[in-house]
């Protein structure tokens, strides 16, 4: 069993596998299952991805009204212009936060890692599909190598914002998509690695503030960010660039930031923007209350 | 390692909008309502940390209480829990505790009807994760990983030989175990994790095995 990235990517280098193909055969082999039953499994979650992102480009608002309609305005606006970010980077940021929307409103999506960071692994993943055109293997495959990422992030540091801050939720999730990219596009198994921590190094510090303590403010928009940072990264990656800080030592450091942040900035919604008067006041609003 | 599987990270299926706090709210939940083994009618839950501050927002109670009424982490119900738990006179009180713990998403429940009643403590540890730490009084670490049976028995020779031999019988094999005990010859509790699921006719065999109390399994 790999408990390092630098593990993980010797493993594929040694045998000259995947990072997918690393995950599905422990998977295999921890759960005692076969191919096919592991592979049935992933495609149940990549469905339950699917049908979220499509329900979100229906248009859905949250029970409070913060959040909702982001991701059809997007979509809107890409039909009508030519985004500056381009069409692929939008693509996947409408993606990405209609998931969130469809979270916020209570709605069924898949954790990856979290609910609160469930938007950036099936927003890329959705949008880079429109340009490689993978196979239904190959997009279930995307969510192996994120899932080998998560992985070794859940069990040497953390993946929830109350223990870590988000760092610990998009910026892992982030990471995550920045390497399934990598590997759905032909890079190497250490190019997964190279992308996944360029993303992770530029969300260290990520602090968890959501107003009036519900995954909406900021929570939505930071899966924009944290899928079209993941495009970037890959894209990094893909051209050769390298990550000075190896990966596992990021997400060492991503550990100890998390230890030493303050409560208030990991998910009790006291600090940063949930204390800001705005986030007061609507907090005061949703809860008719002030403490 | 705490994550075993591919499927701790890229999951669970869930109704949103928090993995710590509805997925794994409901996750503790469940289990209480297992290691209880009959259908509760009242529950007391101390929320400790972030559970305290932000469950409203989370819908942490609503989740929560969907876990007593034995609904999975996707269950389109969970939004109406409270209002089904109403509905069936099962009576839920939430407790914002301002003690300190030593993990941010901690609740600790009691759960119990006319019959029984027991107290577990839960965490939350990320990714709709959950740990039980504490069950009557003793301290444990169930991970969740694979199914288990807790037996409450007494603390006298033969106890655990009893067990492992009825285990050894149906060829379960023991993954992890742990023995805890009050005090010498008092009350004490087995945590054994296996491989894979028990049948209740095993169950029911180890009822009856020598100085036993109490038996309840939590299905992985």
């Amino acid at each position: 069993m790999f408990r390092t990235v630098a593990e993980l990517v010797e493993i594929a280098e040694n045998e000259n596998i995947t990072i997918s193909e690393v995950m599905i055969r422990q998977e295999m082999d921890v759960k005692n299952k076969s191919r096919q039953e592991v592979f049935d499994e992933m495609e149940k979650n990549l469905v339950v991805m699917e049908k979220a992102i499509e329900d979100s480009l229906k248009g859905v608002e949250s029970v409070t009204g913060l959040t909702g309609g982001d991701a059809v305005r997007i979509q809107n606006y890409m039909k009508e212009h030519t985004p500056l970010s381009g069409h692929l980077v939008m693509d996947a940021v409408s993606k990405a936060m209609g998931t969130n929307e469809v979270n916020a409103a209570m709605g069924i999506i898949c954790a990856t890692p979290t609910a609160g960071s469930a938007g950036c692994v099936p927003g890329t993943l959705f949008a880079v599909k429109e340009r490689l055109n993978p196979t239904r293997e190959e997009m279930i495959r995307y969510l192996f190598t994120s899932g080998a990422f998560g992985f070794v992030v859940a069990n040497n540091a953390f993946i929830s914002g109350a223990a870590g801050g988000c760092q610990a939720e998009v910026g892992s999730a982030g990471a995550m998509a920045s390497a399934a990219i990598v590997e759905m596009a032909g890079g190497t198994p250490q190019q997964c690695a190279e992308a996944f921590a360029i993303t992770l190094k530029n969300m260290l510090g990520l602090v968890c503030d959501p107003v009036a303590g519900l995954v909406e403010v900021p929570c939505v928009k930071r899966n924009a960010a944290g899928s079209s940072l993941a495009i970037v990264s890959a894209d990094m990656a893909l051209a050769g660039v390298e990550s000075r800080i190896p990966c596992d030592e990021v997400i060492g450091a991503m550990y100890r930031i998390g230890k030493t942040m303050p409560s208030a900035l990991r998910e009790t919604g006291e600090g940063g923007l949930a204390d800001t008067p705005t986030g007061r006041f609507l907090k005061d609003k949703i809860f008719g209350m002030s403490d | 390692m705490k994550y075993n599987s591919v499927f701790d990270i890229i999951g669970p299926v869930m109704i949103g909008p928090s993995s710590s706090h509805t997925a794994g709210a409901a996750r503790i939940g469940k289990a209480a309502r297992n290691l209880l083994g009959s259908e509760p009618t009242w529950a007391k839950i101390h929320l400790y940390g972030s559970f305290a501050k932000t469950y409203k927002g989370h819908g942490t109670d609503l989740a929560l209480a969907g876990g007593l009424l034995g609904f999975e982490t996707d269950d389109t119900r969970m939004a109406q829990s409270l209002v089904i738990a109403e509905e069936q006179s099962f009576h839920i009180q939430f407790i914002e505790d301002s003690a300190a713990t030593d993990h941010p998403n901690t609740a600790r429940l009691i759960v119990g009807n006319e019959k029984d009643s027991i107290e577990l403590v839960g965490i939350s540890i990320g990714g709709g994760k959950v740990e039980i730490t504490e069950l009557n009084g003793f301290e444990l670490r169930l991970s969740g990983n694979h199914p288990a049976i807790l037996i409450m028995h007494n603390d006298r020779f033969g106890a655990i030989a009893s067990v492992t031999k009825i285990l050894a019988k149906h060829e379960i094999n023991i993954g992890h175990m742990e023995v805890n005990r009050k005090d010498v010859g008092k009350e004490a509790l087995m945590v054994i994790e296996v491989d894979q699921n028990v049948e209740d006719s095993v169950l029911h065999e180890l009822e009856n095995a020598d100085h036993i109390i109490q038996i309840s399994k939590i299905v992985s």
